[in-house]
């Protein structure tokens, strides 16, 4: 699960661009959107994309996706659970 | 009351020109990309989103950064702040960024972070956000700078009372050029070494015979 959250990590400052942001700075479970780091709608399906295209997995509802994408955590833990 | 272009600011060639002042040059081998995210840290702006942004929009983001520094639009009522903007290639950069990205039937993933700024309106839109203008706004496309084209509209809306101050002009990115220059225009009391808005003086400031 270490290895899983900081590469989730590297990957969303990567593919979000978070140019002032290093990976390490991002805390486990903190709030992903509006708090936090802030992000938007846009990064919200670019969040989906890397689940789809780097993990091979769906989220197939809204509900489900504001589960999932609340924080770093509950990203690794649906990926865990769903691989 | 006239219309008076207040400032105006240009990134073209590599060169940074504000109100025919010339920038120190930035020499920066590489992507266009790199040579403006070197003008955002030597201004040292603090803007997150900058970074997700294609060329055009940093293109004009940046301008209107410059802009803002040497005339700050307070004091107009922003929804009394237009923007008219025109370009040769609308959002054709980004657009073949994202048909490249999508060739591979094998590997189809569409960025939505690309194709939100596969729309020149977009542009617009950034620098909305970033000043908080709600005046009316226009995008057009023409073969060229077309000075006529955006002097009759400004008018228009400055006469009918729509405006009282407008960010305009011309932004433009490809592969192999960039080329952009904002003006802001604002209606004043006549004065003394005014720049007065009209076809002629965009298109020598445009052409920078200034």
């Amino acid at each position: 699960m270490e290895k899983l959250i900081e590469d989730l990590k590297k990957e969303i400052v990567n593919k979000l661009r978070l140019e002032n942001i290093q990976w390490d700075d991002i805390v486990t479970d903190d709030p992903l959107f509006v708090e936090g780091l802030g992000l938007d709608s846009i990064d919200a399906l670019e969040l989906m994309l890397i689940l789809e295209k780097k993990y091979g997995i769906k989220i197939n509802s809204i509900e489900d996706g504001k589960k999932v994408l609340y924080s770093i955590k509950t990203i690794a833990e649906f990926i865990t659970a769903n691989k | 009351m006239i219309k008076t272009i207040k400032s105006y600011c240009s990134i073209k060639n590599n060169k940074v020109i504000i109100n025919g002042r010339v920038d120190p040059p930035i020499s920066i081998d590489g992507p266009l990309d790199s040579y403006l995210n070197e003008i955002y840290r030597s201004k040292q702006l603090n803007y997150p989103k900058y970074f997700k942004m294609d060329n055009l929009c940093k293109l004009a983001f940046l301008t209107g950064e410059l802009l803002k520094m040497e005339d700050n639009l307070f004091g107009i009522n922003q929804t009394e702040i237009g923007i008219v903007i025109s370009n040769s290639t609308g959002s054709l950069d980004t657009d073949l960024k994202f048909n490249s990205s999508i060739e591979d039937r094998q590997n189809y993933f569409p960025s939505p972070a690309i194709f939100v700024y596969t729309l020149p309106n977009i542009m617009i839109g950034e620098l909305c956000i970033r000043h908080k203008l709600m005046g009316e706004n226009a995008f057009f496309i023409s073969k060229e700078f077309n000075p006529k084209i955006i002097c009759d509209y400004i008018n228009i809306l400055f006469d009918c009372e729509r405006l009282q101050g407008c960010i305009t002009g011309w932004v433009d990115v490809n592969e192999n050029n960039h080329n952009c220059i904002l003006f802001l225009v604002k209606k004043e009391e006549l004065n003394t070494g005014q720049i007065i808005f009209n076809e002629n003086t965009i298109l020598k400031l445009n052409n920078g015979e200034f």
